[in-house]
């Protein structure tokens, strides 16, 4: 199941985005650009590097990955029905009164592959960091990945969770930055000083590398060097571009909440080389 | 009640290999047998609560039972939202330990009152709230959280309560423990103004009334059954806690009562809804909110004699 396939991946991101774009046309949901730049993250990390079982979803052992930035909520969901968690077709019920789609994560009770309902930021790194030191405790050797937002980074919490980490040692945890540069309201490293933010994460005794965060070789070749051998957990900042994948939305912060037209759903799929 | 807590979960983690505990940068040297037991086990999670509660609900969601420990407003009030969503919206099984409790730390100012706590906590879906009125109530009520998989806050005082139980009948999480039986009125006390509810009685019974005294150690979920037949033979109940009015034990009673088509009259003694400015001990404190032994008594002997 698992690849290291570049061309593989990249075609499967395409197709991910276009299905994560009409499903944010469809249902009305919004978050578009925040799901559309952590497209490539997750799929590096689903369909080439996380140890899981989707017919054993809660498997002692398993690599647990959780989307600390929730709002990409829709980009997960699409994410784990294309990894096999449940049928594709399940996600026709997306934000019908009484299903599980909401646009933020359930709980793992709720829906398969979901490691922890997030939503509210900042509460995903300390999950992760309980989960990687529980591993430690139980003699397992899963790794933990959490997927962080740029804008999530002003919370106290990941930095408090960070000193932590970094205190105990804690190697089988990494955190994948989605750096898209904005935040709800303007630039993240306007609103508040997010630079330099790789070497924030070293100065907080992280191994910290930066990426393109829409390049498989460079994503794959990060997630390999972790975990790091000398005890440290690891960051990876992750350069991207807030709406990827369809022209007229990248790097245009009103696709935070924009939705998007039938009309630009083809548009999208066009540019993404995906069918009709 | 703060050794007794670090004693009796020793005894807890040697016993059980999911027990973990994670400490806010308090309890130096408290736990230094629990380290013995399985150093892989205990942590200082540093003063950054909200990151403990988020990693201890990461323990339990991976099987683990955690216990977070550090005083009250900082277990509690500090990172309200981790336990919201990180540990009940997940109903993962943390153990929430807050100490000093109530004005136990009355000297310290209102930053480490806890007046609030069971308020807030017992809004929670799934979240039991216990308060223990003394270290044998406590010693059990930690062997008892495990038996379920709900999340738990319990509150305690700190150190130096007077023992109430000589010996301990079992005690069940959501079943009263009278602690004196009576038949003219009942002073249900929940957590550490045990001491001062039972000297009440005491002075009632010079009075010729004959108060039955009960240990609510659990305030969520209620002992109703012990409520139901509690109302019917007793036209007064008197609820006691070391915690504001609003949103606790009272509170709890009150919203009963509320439900019930019949049922008694209800005085209840605890915080006024005011922060204290001024410097004074837990004794000056309790004399300030009239949460003395001579208060209730006089108060409740009051009410008992008021015509109707």
């Amino acid at each position: 199941m698992l690849t290291k396939d570049t061309s593989k991946l990249s075609g499967l991101a395409a197709l991910l985005r276009a299905r994560i774009i009409e499903t944010s046309s469809k249902t009305g949901t919004p978050h578009l650009g925040s799901c559309l730049s952590c497209v490539d993250i997750l799929t590096a990390l689903y369909f080439g590097v996380l140890r899981i079982d989707t017919n054993n979803p809660r498997a002692a052992g398993r690599d647990r990955c959780i989307l600390s930035k929730g709002h990409g909520a829709m980009g997960l969901f699409h994410v784990l029905a294309e990894r096999g968690f449940y049928p594709l077709s399940k996600l026709d019920t997306y934000g019908e009164d009484g299903g599980v789609f909401a646009e933020h994560p359930p709980t793992p009770d709720h829906l398969a592959g979901i490691e922890a309902a997030t939503g509210s930021l900042g509460h995903g790194l300390p999950l992760g960091l309980g989960m990687a030191l529980a591993g430690r405790i139980q003699d397992q050797t899963f790794n933990v990945y959490a997927v962080l937002g740029d804008g999530e980074c002003n919370e106290g919490s990941v930095w408090e969770a960070a000193m932590l980490a970094a205190a105990q040692k804690v190697s089988n945890i990494c955190v994948i930055i989605d750096f898209n540069k904005w935040q709800a309201t303007g630039r993240s490293r306007e609103i508040m000083a997010l630079d330099p933010l790789a070497e924030k994460w070293r100065a907080f005794g992280w191994n910290a590398v930066e990426v393109d965060g829409h390049n498989f070789d460079e994503l794959l070749q990060a997630l390999e060097k972790f975990p790091n051998a000398i005890g440290q957990p690891t960051a990876i900042v992750a350069h991207t571009v807030k709406g990827k994948g369809a022209s007229f939305m990248e790097d245009d912060n009103n696709w935070h909440y924009r939705i998007p037209t039938a009309e630009e759903v083809i548009k999208s799929k066009l540019e993404l080389g995906v069918s009709l | 009640m703060r050794n007794a807590f670090a004693e009796e979960m020793t005894r807890v983690a040697a016993t059980d290999k999911r027990v973990v505990v994670l400490s806010g940068d308090i309890g130096n040297k408290l736990f230094d047998k629990l380290r013995v037991v399985d150093e892989k086990r205990f942590y200082n999670c540093g003063i950054a609560e909200a990151n403990m509660m988020g990693v201890a609900a990461g323990m339990a969601l991976s099987g683990l039972r955690p216990f977070v420990y550090t005083i009250t407003p900082f277990t509690t009030t500090r990172c309200f939202e981790q336990i919201r969503v990180d540990v009940c919206y997940h109903h993962a099984p943390v153990v929430i330990v807050g100490t000093g409790s109530g004005l136990s730390y009355s000297e310290l100012g209102p930053t480490h009152h806890s007046l609030e706590d069971m308020a807030i906590l017992r809004t929670l879906p799934g979240m039991r709230v216990v308060a223990p009125c003394d270290a044998s109530e406590l010693r059990q009520v930690l062997h008892e959280v495990l038996k379920d998989d709900s999340p738990t806050y319990i509150r305690i005082g700190k150190k130096g309560e007077a023992d109430i139980h000589s010996s301990l009948p079992e005690l069940k999480l959501g079943k009263v423990l009278v602690v004196r039986p009576g038949t003219d009125v009942a002073l249900l006390c929940a957590g550490n103004m045990m001491s001062e509810t039972l000297m009440a009685a005491v002075i009632l019974a010079k009075s010729g009334v004959s108060a039955e005294v009960v240990s609510f150690h659990t305030v969520k979920p209620l002992d109703v059954d012990y409520l139901h037949q509690a109302s019917k033979r007793f036209n007064l109940l008197v609820t006691v806690e070391e915690h504001s009015r609003i949103g606790g034990f009272s509170s709890a009673v009150a919203e009963w009562r509320m439900v019930q088509p019949q049922s008694s009259n209800q005085l209840a003694f605890g915080t006024d809804d005011v922060f204290m400015h001024e410097v004074g001990s837990q004794a000056y404190a309790r004399k300030k909110y009239g949460l003395t032994a001579d208060n209730i008594a006089a108060s409740t002997l009051r009410v008992l004699r008021a015509p109707s």
